[in-house]
């Protein structure tokens, strides 16, 4: 059996070439000092990363993962790296946003770690901070996906793909065309959606919020 | 008690036969049930990778709307059920619950914003899978009492998917969940054991990295197919966009002919208690079940 199409799609395995990386003798180690100290508790803080310290390092949850092989950084390394504090290393990784959360490491992790919701935790550190690459369509899905919601309150499947791919890579709404031609004829694609009745309570609700979280709770 | 119904945004565009599907089994079983009014989108997988604050404020309102709605019909009963039948809403909206109740500062942050729009939350509503509903509530027995078309000889591979059993062990077991088999089998099919019941689909990855999507999928569909399944049956409309709709692609990719129907569970429960094939939705669908036409003639 044959996966023709992995070799002429863009994800595909490279081999790293040894005689490249040699070429230039440089610093591979980070220093203890360059390392970030405050990002271990920054994560660890944030909704169900608490338990980020009790990592065995047993690897469950990069064996259970249906995606690990697209990973640079297997889902163990990312905790390990995260509490040593390697911050650019961990938010430049594709890790985060192959991440499918189907929460398969949260349920094996012997030491009750919540490994997807820590993923979602570096998630919106490396969106916050611009650390993600750039035309890259998971981390704009997300982006996309927020603006839509907080214009209609609700969101539109068939618009969101359309917006994602216009600004993305045109070619992609070609590759897809036939099928949207085809959910269309079923009755199951609309591109003009209403949204909510009340639009101005999301707005006025999200707005709420976030002037919270600048201000510590009491 | 009347439940609450959430239908969230994909049930009305590309899941539309899992909605058509739902309330026609519900109105046959005689379930109560009513659409949450002004419901907005739970957020899902994106919005929590944005802001996580504003994410659960997003599904609270929610809550917060389902347990004003049901203090409005005041029909004396203090539950409040929410149906939420896409795997991920229903994943948010537990996860949302939880959350406030775990931790203090931010429950009282967006308890706050909710007040800024009129909602008062008390965290009351409890949410609920429909095949939580028809296992637990409804009970397979008095689904047997309705079942007017028993589905002789047909086998069929559950794909519970991951976001409805996982993290939380609700209402089934996360390694090995059985309630959609037990289902299955009391609506006369025969079920089918295969271990990719809980295997991940890809979610949005099928849009965005396409060859991972491509590969979960054509991973699950193919041991069903080596398994001898006639079809797969589903319980979120993100796993049945997948394994149906890239079937072709996957097909072209691999040089093999995957042809497998990708049903709701809740079509297939429709077409065991008599309803018509049109009231189900299942002429939206892009692959046939040959053999439901051969079905309605035996009865």
């Amino acid at each position: 059996m044959t996966f023709s199409f992995l070799r002429t799609r863009k994800w595909k395995y490279q081999k790293p070439s040894r005689i490249e990386q040699d070429k230039t003798v440089r610093r591979r180690i980070k220093y203890e000092s360059e390392l970030d100290i405050g990002f271990r508790e920054k994560i660890a803080k944030m909704a169900w990363g608490e338990r980020l310290d009790s990592c065995m390092q047993c690897g469950t949850c990069s064996a259970t993962c249906p995606v690990s092989h697209y990973m640079d950084y297997t889902p163990r390394r990312i905790i390990d790296m995260v509490r040593q504090g390697f911050k650019e290393e961990v938010l430049n990784s594709f890790t985060l946003w192959v991440c499918a959360s189907c929460y398969s490491c949260t349920v094996e992790c012997p030491r009750g770690i919540k490994i997807t919701d820590v993923m979602y935790a570096l998630k919106r550190e490396a969106i916050k901070q611009g650390f993600h690459p750039k035309r890259f369509l998971i981390p704009m899905l997300a982006s996309k996906f927020y603006k839509q919601v907080l214009r209609h309150g609700r969101q539109n499947e068939g618009r969101l793909i359309l917006s994602l791919y216009l600004s993305a890579n045109p070619l992609l709404l070609l590759r897809n065309s036939k099928l949207a031609f085809r959910l269309w004829r079923r009755g199951r694609m609309k591109l003009f959606e209403k949204g909510i009745r009340n639009k101005a309570s999301i707005r006025k609700l999200l707005s709420s919020i976030e002037r919270r979280e600048e201000e510590p709770v009491q | 008690m009347k439940y609450i119904y959430y239908p969230g945004c994909s049930l009305k565009s590309t899941g539309r036969p899992y909605e058509e599907s739902l309330l026609a089994v519900f109105k046959e079983l005689q379930i109560p049930m009513e659409e949450l009014h002004d419901w907005n989108c739970c957020g899902a997988t994106s919005y929590m990778s944005v802001d996580e604050l504003k994410a659960f404020g997003l599904a609270a309102r929610n809550l917060a709307l389902a347990e004003s709605q049901n203090g409005i019909n005041g029909n004396g009963d203090p539950d409040v059920h929410i149906v939420a039948p896409c795997s991920a809403c229903y994943l948010v909206l537990i996860k949302t619950e939880r959350y406030l109740k775990e931790y203090k500062n931010e429950r009282k942050a967006v308890i706050k914003g909710l007040k800024t729009i009129g909602l008062d939350y008390n965290g009351k509503a409890v949410i609920r899978h429909p095949v939580d509903v028809l296992f637990n509530d409804i009970g397979l027995e008095s689904i047997a009492k309705h079942i007017k078309k028993p589905l002789k000889g047909i086998k069929v591979a559950s794909y519970y998917g991951c976001q409805m059993i996982r993290p939380f062990e609700l209402f089934d077991p996360v390694h090995y969940p059985v309630t959609l088999d037990l289902l299955v089998d009391k609506l006369g099919a025969t079920p089918l054991d295969w271990p990719l019941k809980t295997r991940c689909c890809g979610g949005s990855l099928t849009g965005t990295l396409h060859e991972a999507g491509m590969r979960l999928n054509y991973r699950l569909l193919s041991e069903a197919k080596k398994r001898g399944a006639d079809m797969i049956i589903t319980t979120c409309p993100l796993c049945q966009f997948n394994l149906e709709c890239y079937q072709d692609r996957i097909s072209s990719y691999t040089g093999k002919k995957i042809e497998m129907p990708i049903l709701y569970f809740t079509q297939l429960v429709g077409l065991a208690l008599g309803i018509p094939e049109k009231k189900l939705g299942i002429h939206r669908s892009f692959i046939r079940f040959p053999n439901f036409q051969a079905l309605e003639m035996e009865v």
